[in-house]
């Protein structure tokens, strides 16, 4: 391995983009691929594959047999709101792999209680999303049905290109929510990122049931990256 | 930040897993060894067949006095990479290894679990 990939790669890494090392079996070539490079022919095609499905494995292709070795971060959901949705949500996710979470500054929400084993955070997004920026490979559900709260992380999930933004509330709700969007300088563009009314219309009803939704809609929205918004690069 | 009693932050964030583990990590530690001016191999799983202990892309990586981190199987075949990564670091040329119980003949090192699996193993640099 080429010092200057196995450098690049783990910079890469530990900055949570996604990398696919790609080496040569036959002369033992490598090189790092990100995320939105253009690579041609059936290589490229194979290499969109792997940061899609984070799936490593041989490929032939050019009549030459490569290895891509696809380095994905560990996708995650920030939910904003300590609520009963959050509750059902934390579990569900985590079991199905997106490690959550919790933002809340309201301490009866936020409290250890009523959510064990989740990283909880009884603050101001503001503040938690300083020292933990949002990326490309998080996903956020904002859930409290108040703007003081909820605003701030909508806006800091688009500019930071997170793969999935939901927010919950009707239509009407949105409506007011798109116009206090539009004020603090998000473009229509990223407004039309933002899931709303939030989750897969599967007809959910309580608590758990919006989290189903909820969950089901991340799993979609990390699994067809690439394939809905091209060019959205993290 | 609110945790579990008894909880450390550090396991919290192991938990949750979305941050590297550096001290375990297995190229993290290569670029240290690296660093250190140390002759390193990377072996990495590249094939698959049947129950694997490991996944494709999982690294053993291995310094030229045979320290190693990491894994490519349950433990079954690390001693076998890591002899052959010492001749790699040696030689510069890199191998492709095949490990399995239909192999027998090639290697005296089998997975008791039936899988096979082939470890690419290549000098650093």
């Amino acid at each position: 391995m080429d010092p200057y990939a196995l450098k690049t790669l783990n910079a890469e890494r530990r900055a949570r983009r996604a990398a696919i090392l790609v080496t040569d079996l036959g002369d033992g070539r490598d090189r790092i691929v990100r995320e939105g490079d253009q690579v041609a022919g059936d290589l490229g095609a194979a290499i969109a594959r792997a940061f899609r499905t984070g799936n490593s494995g041989p490929v032939e292709a050019e009549g030459r047999t490569f290895f891509l070795n696809a380095h994905l971060p560990q996708p995650r959901l920030v939910v904003i709101g300590a609520v009963h949705i959050s509750q059902a949500l934390a579990p569900m996710a985590k079991i199905a792999g997106y490690p959550v979470e919790i933002v809340d500054p309201r301490t009866a929400f936020a409290t250890p209680d009523r959510f064990p084993d989740v990283a909880l955070h009884a603050e101001w997004p503001q503040d938690v999303l300083s020292r933990q920026p949002l990326d490309g490979y998080t996903a956020l559900a904002a859930v409290t049905h108040d703007p003081k709260i909820d605003d701030f992380a909508l806006k800091a999930a688009l500019d930071a290109n997170c793969f999935y933004v939901g927010a919950l509330g009707s239509r009407k709700t949105h409506a007011k929510r798109v116009e206090r969007l539009l004020a603090l300088g998000a473009t229509a563009d990223q407004i039309a990122r933002i899931h709303a009314p939030i989750g897969l219309d599967i007809g959910a009803s309580s608590p758990a049931e919006i989290a189903v939704a909820i969950l089901a809609q991340t799993i979609h929205a990390f699994r067809s990256r690439g394939l809905e918004a091209k060019g959205a690069v993290a | 930040m609110f945790l579990r009693e008894k909880q450390t932050l550090r396991e919290a964030i192991m938990e949750n897993s979305i941050y590297l583990d550096e001290a375990r990590d297995p190229l993290i530690i290569a670029e240290g060894w690296m660093k250190d001016g140390k002759d390193v191999a990377i072996a990495t799983v590249v094939e698959t067949w049947g129950s694997a202990p490991r996944p494709v892309g999982s690294h053993l990586v291995i310094d030229a006095d045979g320290n190693f981190h990491g894994s490519v199987s349950g433990g079954c075949v690390e001693g076998a990479v890591v002899t052959e990564a010492i001749d790699v670091i040696g030689s510069g040329k890199a191998r492709m290894l095949e490990f399995g119980v239909a192999d027998e003949t090639a290697w005296q090192v089998g997975l008791s679990c039936g899988g096979r699996i082939k470890v690419y193993v290549e000098r650093l640099g």
